[in-house]
Order: structure tokens, then C-alpha cells, then sequence
């Protein structure tokens, strides 16, 4: 046998150091997904394991199509995903501004900012399903005080249920943003805010010409890695209103949920579930192609200043 | 003028960032006459009631150990395949090392619902739901991505000498990767090992799919699903709220820098 260079080793090295790491992904990852489009174009109702798994080709598609209340929920994640990312991202800048200063105990205040991020999303949710509670809850409080017989029932009302669950994911999350838009944000140069500063721009026009210009790659990040996460609510859903009143706060992931394992309908449920991974994907792909490209250029460079070869 | 700005700013986001969780901090030490008064009442008499029937009446440490167990093994295992895997594409020529990181970001990014259906099923299959290992797996699978960014961000940095150095000396690749490479490694391992145990202690998705029996349910589960007779148990709810988050209060306040610096490395070095 042909002795193996020195790459071919590293090579197998290298792969037999990965190829744990992909078993996972593989088993509990990909396969999944291509299982559930299996699942999809089957009837399953766990429930009912006697009926077997019958094949109906695109007959979930077609139910998944005209169902009323999934189209009414994929709207409501859409509406979601939108105002929920965007103040997140208003509110990351603001907080990325805060904690990017120099000052005398910063370090305490990055920790109360990341103590939302931290506490568990259920979590969260109990607490902030209790301050908007119609009788001992804070919102109530601050608003009428007092006055016992002007308070709302707000987790009732389909609107501002609806709004509840934004004002929990934005407080849950916008510290997450905040710190990807600081880590954008350091690096930028001293010299150049010496620079306009001396040149006689004001604070107001440092940000806008100078600061936001060079985060907009880490805005996009965020502005990807909140969506998707946005995309996939759940948590704040399922303690909070249940995907109600009269289905206001029902969204994708939790709809999919009740169909498959409350309602046990594995095969209709799939469908929802390709649903959710296409609409994913499609994000993910237009997202990458706006930030892809100056990814690449970042890497490229990263990579010659540092002058390795072979990457 | 500008200071005064600024320092409005600040304690406005520090308020508002804190204001839930001390607001049930504060509920969680009120009795149930307190908790209940209309309007409600700002700050307790100070009562560790409910923390009692938390624990008695609602088996609090029950949920307390599964999310030990569940979340601890998660991060070991998970660090330690991300370790090896981190090294791998951060330090050794290996085809296709591109498309590996994308398709591990690809993973972290799957709606959980897109995978839940198999997963259980498979699960079932192996007679391990409602089973540690049975949540373990995948919570493995879907920290593995953060973890083996975080780890391959911080490999990057480490000196390519070193390697160098090892193998004039004669060192074969394991030996290389476990007797001077890892010892290296131990800060990089820290970081992804506190975001890892946080999110495996946070997760809920899964953990309620998965356990449906009540001996087996972590701590989120459990709490999303305090029940009582008739109302809601909110001094049991809090009091069990507090607990669960004790722990992450003291990674963050601690470990604040490299909180932040991980989670930026994951995500923005690549």
C-alpha cells in the first residue's frame, strides 16, 4: 500500500475529529427535516396507531392550503417576526450605545442588561403575564392606580394580547441584539470619531456618519439571527394566552404544536412543519445574499492579515 | 447637559431591565394575602412561605434535578464534541470547511417544529421518552453549532506556531491536540460551556414534548405548567421563577465579559 502524505493524514484526522459532531446533526438534524416530508405526504394520527400510515400524496398540502386558521397564524408570525424585530433592533442600538461608553460601573450595567437575556424564555413569560394580569398586575397598577374599576383584562382583549407577547420577546431579546450590534460597534476606530470631532461635527452627525455606517454588517446580523428566532415563537405563546383569545396570538410553530401533539394529527402537522422550514429558508437565503457577499470580503481579508495559507 | 442625558438613558435601561424579574423577586417574598391585595402591594413583609410550598406542594427540587442532570450533561457532552470538531476546522486543512460552518449555522436556525415530529418519533421508537438521554440528544444537536462557532472562533486565535513547535518535537497529531492544544483551550471551552448550560437550561420546546411525565420534567416545563385548584399559584410560580433563575444571575453577573465576548465571537466572527 501506497504510503499517505502528511495532507492526506490531516485530512483523515480532521474528519475523524468532526464525524461525532456530524452523527448528531445528521441523526437529529437532517434526517428529521426529510423525514417530515415524509411524514407530510402520510396520515398519521398517534392517536390512532391502527390506521397505520397511510400515503395521500399532496392531500395535507391541499388542507394545509385552505385552512383558515393556519393562514390567520402565519400571518400573526409574519406581523410578529416584523414589529418585534424591528424594536428589538431600535432598542439593541440604544443599549449597544449605553454599554459601548467608558464609564464607572459599566460592568454592572452590562449585567442587568444581559439578566433578561439570561432568565429562561418561560420564565419570562410567567413574569410578564403576571404584570399585565388583570388584578394584581403591574401594567394595571401604573396606569389607574388606585382606581380598582378601571382595570383591564389586557391578556383578553385580542389586540393587546397580541401586543404582550411583543413587549415580552422585546425585553427577552434585545439585549441578545444589543450585543451583536457592540461587538460591530468596537470594531470601529477611535481616531476616526478624533477625527470628525476636530473636523467640528457634532455628536448627532458622528453617529449618523460615522457609526452607523460601519455596523450596518452587525445590524444585519442581528437583524438575521432576530428573525429567525422571532420566526419560531413559542415559549412567550404557550404560558401567555395559549394562542388566544379567538386565535389572535396563535402563530406557526405553536399552531403546529397543537396539531401534532395535542391534537395528535403527526401527518397535517408535518405539513405545517415544511411550512415553517421553507419560509426559514427563503428568509435565510435572502438575508445571506445581502450579507453573504461582505461576509466573504470580511473572511478573505481576516485571513490574508493574518497570512495563513491552506484555508 | 450631555451627561445628565446619557445617565438618563442608562438608568432608564438598567430599570426597565430589571423591573420583571425584581417585581417577582419581590412577589415571591409576599404572603398570599399579599399577593392577592388590589391593588397590588410594591414591597413584601419579607415571607418564605411560598418558597416552602413551592418545594412541598409543588416538588420544585424534583424539577430543580432533572435541569441539573439534563443541562449539566449537556454541556459536557457538547463541549467535548465541539472541541474536537472546533479544532478540526479551526487549525486543520480539511475539505469542504465552509459548508460545514453554514450547515451548522443552518441547524441553529431550523424552526424547532421542522424537526420535532421525527424526533419524537424516533425517540418513541427507542423507548426513550421520558428518559434523560432521550432530551440529552438533542439538546447535544442543537448547542452544537454555538458551540463549535465559539470554540473554532477562539482555536483561530491561538498562535499557528504552536503547532508547529509540537511537531518539530515529534509529536503525532493526538498528542499535539491533547497535550498542547487543549490546556490552551480552557477559556474558549469556559465561554461556550456557560452559553451551552444556559440554553439547556432554558430550553422548553423539547423538554415538553419529550417529558410528559411529571418525574422527568425540567424546570421550565414545570413551571410553565404550575397549576392550581382554582387560580393561578402566582407566590409558588414566583418563588419557583427565582430559584430557577438564582443560577443565571450569578453566571451573568460573574461571567458578564465572556458572555459577551462569546456570544459576539459566535456569531459575527464567522
Amino acid at each position: 500500500m501506497r504510503k499517505l502524505t502528511l495532507l492526506e493524514r490531516e485530512r483523515i484526522f480532521a474528519c475523524s475529529l468532526i464525524s461525532p459532531c456530524f452523527l448528531f446533526v445528521a441523526v437529529f438534524a437532517f434526517y428529521p427535516i426529510i423525514y417530515s416530508f415524509y411524514l407530510s405526504l402520510h396520515r398519521i394520527i398517534i392517536g390512532l396507531p391502527g390506521l397505520g400510515e397511510k400515503f395521500i400524496w399532496f392531500q395535507n398540502y391541499y388542507e394545509l392550503f385552505h385552512d383558515p386558521v393556519a393562514r390567520h397564524a402565519l400571518g400573526n408570525t409574519l406581523i410578529f417576526v416584523f414589529s418585534s424585530t424591528f424594536c428589538e433592533l431600535v432598542f439593541g442600538l440604544i443599549i449597544a450605545l449605553v454599554i459601548n461608553r467608558h464609564f464607572r460601573g459599566r460592568g454592572l450595567v452590562r449585567a442587568a442588561v444581559l439578566i433578561p437575556w439570561a432568565i429562561p424564555t418561560v420564565i419570562a413569560s410567567q413574569m410578564w403575564r403576571f404584570i399585565f394580569n388583570d388584578k394584581y398586575g403591574l401594567v394595571n397598577f401604573v396606569l389607574f392606580g388606585n382606581n380598582v374599576g378601571e382595570y383591564q383584562a389586557w391578556l383578553a382583549d385580542p389586540f393587546f394580547a397580541f401586543l404582550a407577547v411583543v413587549v415580552a420577546d422585546v425585553w427577552k431579546t434585545s439585549s441578545f441584539a444589543a450585543l451583536l450590534i457592540l461587538a460591530g460597534m468596537q470594531t470601529i476606530p477611535e481616531e476616526l470619531y478624533e477625527a470628525a470631532q476636530i473636523d467640528g461635527a457634532n455628536a448627532w452627525r458622528r453617529f449618523t456618519g460615522i457609526t452607523l455606517p460601519l455596523i450596518r454588517p452587525a445590524l444585519l446580523i442581528a437583524l438575521l439571527f432576530r428573525t429567525m428566532d422571532a420566526f419560531r415563537v413559542f415559549d412567550l405563546v404557550y404560558v401567555m394566552t395559549q394562542g388566544g383569545p379567538a386565535d389572535s396570538t396563535n402563530v406557526l410553530q405553536y399552531y403546529g404544536y397543537k396539531k401534532m401533539f395535542a391534537e395528535g394529527l403527526m401527518g397535517y402537522g408535518s405539513t405545517l412543519s415544511m411550512l415553517a422550514f421553507l419560509i426559514t429558508l427563503i428568509i435565510a437565503m435572502f438575508y445571506l445574499g445581502i450579507i453573504g457577499k461582505g461576509l466573504i470580503r470580511a473572511g478573505v481579508q481576516n485571513e490574508t492579515m493574518r497570512g495563513k495559507p491552506g484555508r | 447637559m450631555k451627561k445628565i442625558c446619557f445617565f438618563i438613558t442608562t438608568a432608564t435601561v438598567v430599570f426597565l431591565s430589571l423591573l420583571p424579574f425584581f417585581w417577582f423577586v419581590s412577589t415571591s417574598l409576599k404572603t398570599e394575602l399579599e399577593v392577592t391585595a388590589i391593588p397590588p402591594i410594591l414591597i413584601p413583609a419579607g415571607s418564605l412561605a411560598f418558597y416552602r410550598s413551592s418545594i412541598e406542594r409543588y416538588d420544585l427540587l424534583h424539577f430543580l434535578k432533572n435541569s441539573l442532570i439534563v443541562a449539566g450533561s449537556t454541556t459536557f457532552l457538547t463541549v467535548s464534541l465541539a472541541l474536537l470538531a472546533g479544532y478540526a476546522l479551526a487549525r486543520l486543512r480539511i475539505r469542504w470547511r465552509g459548508l460545514i460552518m453554514g450547515g451548522l449555522l443552518a441547524v441553529s436556525m431550523f424552526p424547532q417544529i421542522s424537526i420535532s415530529g421525527p424526533v419524537w418519533k424516533i425517540l418513541q421508537a427507542w423507548g426513550w421518552l421520558n428518559t434523560y438521554q432521550g432530551l440529552i440528544l438533542p439538546y447535544v444537536t442543537l448547542t452544537l453549532p454555538l458551540g463549535v462557532w465559539i470554540i473554532a472562533a477562539f482555536f483561530q486565535e491561538l498562535p499557528a506556531d504552536l503547532e508547529d513547535a509540537a511537531k518539530i518535537d515529534g509529536c503525532g497529531h493526538f498528542q499535539t491536540l491533547f497535550r498542547i492544544i487543549l490546556p490552551l483551550a480552557v477559556p474558549g471551552v469556559f465561554t461556550a460551556a456557560i452559553l451551552i448550560f444556559i440554553y439547556a437550561w432554558n430550553e422548553f420546546f423539547f423538554a415538553l414534548l419529550i417529558m410528559t411525565q411529571k418525574g422527568y420534567q425540567t424546570l421550565p416545563v414545570g413551571i410553565a405548567l404550575f397549576q392550581g385548584q382554582y387560580t393561578l399559584p402566582w407566590g409558588e410560580i414566583a418563588a419557583a421563577s427565582t430559584i430557577a433563575t438564582l443560577p443565571l444571575v450569578f453566571l451573568v453577573a460573574l461571567f458578564q465579559k465572556r458572555i459577551v465576548r462569546g456570544l459576539s465571537a459566535g456569531a459575527v466572527k464567522g
